[in-house]
C-alpha cells in the first residue's frame, strides 16, 4: 500500500508456527497501516504483548486485536470494548487492529448467524480481565503492596493506603513476562463503564477518506489480476475453450481452464459453488483484463443427465442435483404441486386433522418470495500468493477457519504453511460464507507463479448463485363458531430447500398443530442469507397473524399477546422454540413506543414480531400511499438482545436490517429463465434506494441483564410482515407475493 | 496504449495508459487512489462516484480521454485531514456500516451541497437515489447531510 510506514513503530505479529493456523508472515499488511483509533494518534516507542488480544504500550496506549471477521456489523468495535472494559482502560486509549486466522488462540472466528457478542461475552471480557490482573501483580511487586489493595481505573492502577500510582504503560513490560492467572472475576453489569454506552465505528475515519480496507483494495508487489469466466446458465458446462488469441491482447498473461475444487474432494458445507470448471484470465490491470474477458472464445454446452438419473456436475453427500435449464415458472409449479403432494410431517400437536374437519370456517392462504443474490456492494474478490512454500490469502471471508481446511486440501499445502488475514468487507449477508473465491485466487495463483488478486464483476457475482432459496409457504387456521382459534396449520417449502420452522411460535399456543415441510431439488445454487429460512417465514407466518386477527375480529397485537399468555401459562408440546414473556415483552414494548392505540390519520401500519438468532424484535411500521407507491414514513422497533453492548450501533443495525427488508419485500427478485438469473447487474436488479427508505426508525431495547444476543440478523425477518400489514390497511389488499411491487402492480 | 494527463486532487498524473481506460481503473489501479470503489461498472450503484469539476459523475463510466483537461476530486482530496463538513457529519452520525458505499455517498452529498446548500428532505433523496447502500444506512446519510448543511 501507498501510505508511508513509520520505522520506528514495530508492529509485529509474532510468527509462530502452529498446527491448524499457524502465522507465516512477520509483517502484516493491516499492521503496517495505521491502526484504527477512537482517540489521540500518538503511538508507543514500543508494545508488550500481554496476551493474543491485546498488547500496551509504553506510553498507554492499548492495541485490541478484533479477532471475529468484520462485514458492517461493527464486531470490531463491541468486541473490543468487552476486552477494555475489563481491562478497565480509558476507551480513548484504544487501538484496534484485525485479527488474522489464528486457531490455536481465537475461537470460532467467523461472521455469521449473529453469535459473535454471544459466544465472546465470556471470553473477551476474561482476556481483558486476566490482563488487568497481571498489570496489578505488576504494580503490587513494584510498589511492595499486597495486590488486594490495588485497584484499576482508566489504565491506571492505584494503591489508596499510599496514594500512589502507576500507569498501565509503565507496567506493561514488567506484566507482560508474568503468569496467565486462572479464573479471575469478571465485572457485574452495574459496574460496566463502556458496554452499554455508545462508540463510535474504529474504522469510521478510514472509512470517509477512503482508505484502502476491503479485500478489492489489497495490494503487493507484483501482484498480477485475475477475473473468472463462468457458464452463462446454471445447468451448463464448458465445453471447448480457445485461449490463444485472447493471451496475445494487451497486458494479458495467461488464461487457462481450471476446477475450483478436485475431482473426488468432499466438500465442506463452506464449499458451496456453482461451477465446477472456470475459466481464468491472468493480466496487469482489471481493465485490460475486464476488456480481454469480452473476448474470450468460449463454447458452453448443458450438462446432461446421467444414466437415466437427473444428475449434474456436483453430487453434494446429501442428494443430486438436476440437469436442465430451469425457469421460475416451472419453479412455482413444482413447488405448488411439491406443496400439495411430498409433504412431510415434522411436529404434530392434538388432532389437526380432525379439527379442520369440523371447524366452522377455515382460513387458508399461500405466501411465496423469489430467489435473492446477496448483492453485497464489495463484489467477490481475494488475493492469493502461492508457492511451494506457503500460501498468503488476503482479503474478504466470513469462514476463514474452514476455508483454510479448503485451500490446503486444494493446494497441497498443511494448515500451517497457509496464513489467512482478514480485510474488513464490503458486505457478506451470508453470500462470504462460500469461500470459492478464495480457493480460485489460491489455485491461479498457483498456476502463474505470482501473486493475484481474483476480482469478480457485478454481473460474474450476480449470476454466480449462491442465492437466497425460492420459497412458498401455505397456512391454515380452522375457527370456530365462536371465532375461535381451534387449529393451525403450516405447510412450507422450498427450492431447494424448506423455509420451516416448526418448533416456533405459535406452535406451543395451540392446541392442534401441524407443521410440513418439502423441498424441490434444483441445480441453481444456493446460500445463507441474512437470518435463513427465517427471512422468508416470518414474514409470511406474521402476515397471516395479521388476516387470522381480522378474521378473528381482534387486535393483530392483543390477539398475537393472547396466544403467548397461552403459551406461557399452559403450553402445547415440547421444544417450543422462544420464551413467550420476552416475545410478549417486545410487543408491548412496540405498542407502547408507537402508540398503537391511536392511529394518525392517513397513516397505514402494520405490526410484526419474530425471534430467531437468540433475540426477540417487533416492528411497527407506518407507510401511507403517494402515486401508487408506499412511502415509508415511520418504522418503530423494540428489540429485546440482552445486555446492548454498543448502544447506537446497535440502533444502526437495527436501522439497517428494517431498511434492508423493506428493500426485499418490496422490490427485489433474481428471476431464472432458461437457467439464466434475468438480470446481471444493479441496472435492473432493484435494491432499496435513498427515496424508499423510511423517513425515520426509532429503535428502542428492552432493558436486561440477561447476557447479550446478536442484532445482525433478529430485526431482518419480521419487517417482511410489519410491509405487508401496512400495505393492506393502505390499499385494503393484502400482499402474498414478493417482491410486492410486481404483486397487484403498486407501481402502476 | 497513449500517454495521458489527468489532474486530480491538484496534481499533475502522467499516465502510459488505454485511453479507454475508464476513470475509476486509473484511479484505483494506476493511482493507488482505491478510496473510489467498484461497485456495478455500469453507472447504476454510486460506489464510484468522483468530483469532476465540482460536479458528481460516475467514473466507472468515463474514460481517462473524456477527463484529460478536467479537474478531478477523489475522496483522498475532499480534505486535507478528513475535516470536510460531510466527513465530519459522518463521523458524528457514525453512518457507516461495511462502509464500501460511503465514499461515494460522501462525493455525492459533498457536490449537492456546492450546489444547493440548503437543500430539503425532496432534494437530498433525488440527489442520493444514485448511491445504493446495501446495508441500509440512509436514515443515517439524510441527517449526516442535514448535519453538514448546517455546518457548511
Amino acid at each position: 500500500m501507498s501510505t508511508s510506514h513509520n520505522p520506528s513503530r514495530r508492529f509485529f505479529i509474532k510468527s509462530t508456527a502452529i498446527a491448524g493456523g499457524g502465522l507465516v508472515i512477520g509483517f502484516n499488511w493491516f499492521a503496517g497501516c495505521a491502526p484504527s483509533t477512537s482517540g489521540s494518534d500518538d503511538l508507543p516507542k514500543e508494545w508488550f504483548e500481554i496476551n493474543a488480544f491485546l498488547k500496551i504500550g509504553e506510553n498507554g496506549k492499548v492495541t485490541i486485536m478484533s479477532p471475529n471477521p468484520e462485514i458492517g456489523q461493527n464486531v470490531k468495535t463491541s468486541m473490543p470494548m468487552l476486552v477494555a472494559e475489563e481491562l478497565d482502560v480509558d476507551w480513548q486509549q484504544v487501538l484496534v487492529e484485525q485479527a488474522p486466522l489464528n486457531t490455536s488462540v481465537f475461537t470460532r472466528q467467523l461472521a455469521g448467524g449473529s453469535q459473535s457478542i454471544r459466544q465472546g461475552w465470556v471470553s473477551l471480557r476474561t482476556a481483558g480481565a486476566t490482563a488487568k490482573h497481571m498489570l496489578k501483580q505488576a504494580a503490587a511487586e513494584l510498589m511492595g503492596v499486597p495486590l488486594e489493595e490495588l485497584t484499576t481505573e482508566n489504565g491506571i492502577v492505584s494503591h489508596e493506603a499510599s496514594g500512589r500510582k502507576i500507569g498501565y504503560g509503565e507496567l506493561a513490560s514488567k506484566a507482560a513476562t508474568l503468569p496467565v492467572p486462572e479464573d479471575v472475576p469478571l465485572k457485574s453489569v452495574k459496574d460496566f463503564k463502556i458496554i452499554g454506552t455508545s462508540k463510535k465505528n474504529v474504522d469510521g475515519k478510514k472509512i470517509v477518506t477512503g482508505k484502502p480496507l476491503f479485500g478489492i483494495d489489497y495490494k503487493a508487489e507484483g501482484m498480477k489480476i485475475a477475473m473468472i469466466a463462468h457458464p452463462p446458465a446454471f445447468g451448463m458446462r464448458l465445453k471447448s475453450a480457445s485461449l490463444e488469441q485472447v493471451k496475445t491482447m494487451p497486458g494479458i498473461l495467461d488464461a487457462f481452464v481450471f476446477k475450483t475444487y478436485e475431482d473426488g474432494y468432499e466438500r465442506q458445507w463452506s464449499d458451496e459453488v456453482s461451477f465446477a470448471e472456470l475459466v481464468a484470465i491472468v493480466g496487469n490491470s482489471t481493465w485490460e483484463v475486464m476488456k480481454a474477458k469480452k473476448s474470450l472464445d468460449l463454447a458452453w454446452e448443458e450438462i446432461p443427465a446421467v444414466d437415466g438419473q437427473v444428475k449434474a456436475f456436483i453430487t453434494p453427500k446429501n442428494g443430486v442435483i438436476p440437469s436442465g435449464l430451469e425457469s421460475s415458472e416451472d419453479h412455482m409449479k413444482a413447488m405448488e404441486l411439491a406443496s400439495k403432494t411430498i409433504a412431510t410431517v415434522v411436529r404434530k400437536d392434538g388432532d389437526p386433522e380432525a379439527v379442520f374437519k369440523k371447524a366452522a370456517r377455515i382460513l387458508e392462504r399461500t405466501y411465496t418470495a423469489p430467489f435473492l443474490a446477496h448483492n453485497t456492494m464489495e463484489p467477490m474478490n481475494f488475493f492469493a500468493d502461492v508457492n511451494a512454500e506457503r500460501a498468503i490469502l488476503v482479503g474478504p471471508i466470513q469462514t476463514p477457519e474452514f476455508m483454510e481446511k479448503s485451500a490446503s486440501a486444494r493446494l497441497g499445502l498443511p494448515l500451517e504453511k497457509i496464513d489467512i488475514q482478514m480485510t474488513r468487507m464490503g458486505g457478506g449477508f451470508g453470500r462470504r460464507l462460500y469461500g470459492h473465491f478464495l480457493v480460485e485466487a489460491g489455485v491461479i495463483s498457483q498456476k502463474v507463479g505470482a501473486p493475484v488478486k481474483l476480482v469478480y464483476s457485478r454481473e460474474d457475482d450476480m449470476t454466480s448463485g449462491v442465492y437466497r432459496p425460492a420459497y412458498h409457504a401455505t397456512y391454515r387456521a380452522a375457527i370456530g363458531s365462536n371465532n375461535e382459534l381451534l387449529a393451525f396449520h403450516v405447510n412450507a417449502g422450498g427450492i431447494p430447500e424448506t423455509p420451516l420452522m416448526a418448533d416456533r411460535f405459535p406452535a406451543g399456543a395451540v392446541d392442534h398443530y401441524l407443521a410440513e415441510e418439502w423441498s424441490v431439488a434444483s441445480n441453481i445454487s444456493v446460500g445463507a442469507f441474512r437470518a435463513p429460512r427465517s427471512n422468508f417465514i416470518a414474514g409470511a407466518e406474521q402476515a397471516f397473524l395479521d388476516e387470522l386477527a381480522e378474521e378473528l375480529g381482534q387486535d393483530p397485537i392483543e390477539f398475537r399477546l393472547s396466544l403467548l399468555q397461552r403459551a406461557k401459562d399452559k403450553p402445547v408440546g415440547k421444544n417450543n422454540d422462544y420464551d413467550p414473556e420476552r416475545y410478549a415483552g417486545v410487543l408491548k414494548l412496540v405498542r407502547d413506543k408507537s402508540n398503537w392505540a391511536n392511529s394518525a390519520a392517513g397513516v397505514s401500519r402494520g405490526v410484526s414480531a419474530y425471534f430467531c438468532h437468540n433475540s426477540y424484535v417487533a416492528q411497527v411500521l407506518e407507510l401511507h400511499m403517494e402515486n401508487d407507491r408506499p412511502v415509508i414514513d415511520r418504522v418503530v422497533s423494540a428489540v429485546d438482545c440482552g445486555i446492548v453492548v454498543n448502544k447506537d450501533a446497535a440502533i444502526n443495525m437495527t436501522e439497517g436490517s428494517i431498511v434492508d427488508g423493506i428493500g426485499h419485500a418490496l422490490y427485489s427478485e433474481l428471476p431464472i429463465k432458461d437457467g439464466k438469473p434475468v438480470h446481471t447487474n444493479l441496472n435492473t436488479y432493484q435494491l432499496i434506494r435513498h427515496k424508499d427508505a423510511p423517513k425515520k426508525i426509532e429503535v428502542h431495547f428492552v432493558e436486561s441483564e440477561i447476557d447479550p444476543t446478536g442484532l445482525g440478523e433478529p430485526p431482518y425477518p419480521p419487517i417482511f410482515g410489519a410491509v405487508a400489514n401496512a400495505l393492506y390497511k393502505a390499499t385494503g389488499q393484502r400482499y402474498y407475493h414478493q417482491p410486492f411491487i410486481k404483486e397487484r402492480k403498486l407501481l402502476g | 496504449m497513449a500517454n495521458i494527463t489527468i489532474k486530480v486532487n491538484g496534481k499533475k498524473q502522467n499516465l502510459d495508459i488505454d485511453p479507454e481506460t475508464p476513470l475509476l481503473w486509473a484511479l484505483r489501479d494506476h493511482l493507488d487512489l482505491v478510496g473510489t470503489k467498484f461497485g456495478c461498472g455500469v453507472a447504476s450503484c454510486g460506489a464510484c462516484t468522483v468530483h469532476v469539476e465540482g460536479v458528481a459523475m460516475r467514473s466507472c463510466s468515463l474514460t481517462v480521454a473524456q477527463v484529460a483537461d478536467k479537474k478531478i476530486t477523489t475522496i483522498e482530496g475532499l480534505s486535507e485531514n478528513g475535516d470536510h463538513p460531510v466527513q465530519k457529519a459522518w463521523l458524528e452520525h457514525d453512518v457507516p456500516q461495511c462502509g464500501y458505499c460511503q465514499a461515494g455517498q460522501i462525493m455525492s452529498a459533498s457536490a449537492l451541497l456546492n450546489k444547493n446548500p440548503n437543500p430539503s428532505e425532496v432534494e437530498i433523496e433525488d440527489a442520493m437515489q444514485g448511491n445504493i447502500c446495501r446495508c441500509g444506512t440512509y436514515t443515517r446519510i439524510k441527517a449526516a447531510i442535514q448535519t453538514a448543511a448546517k455546518n457548511l
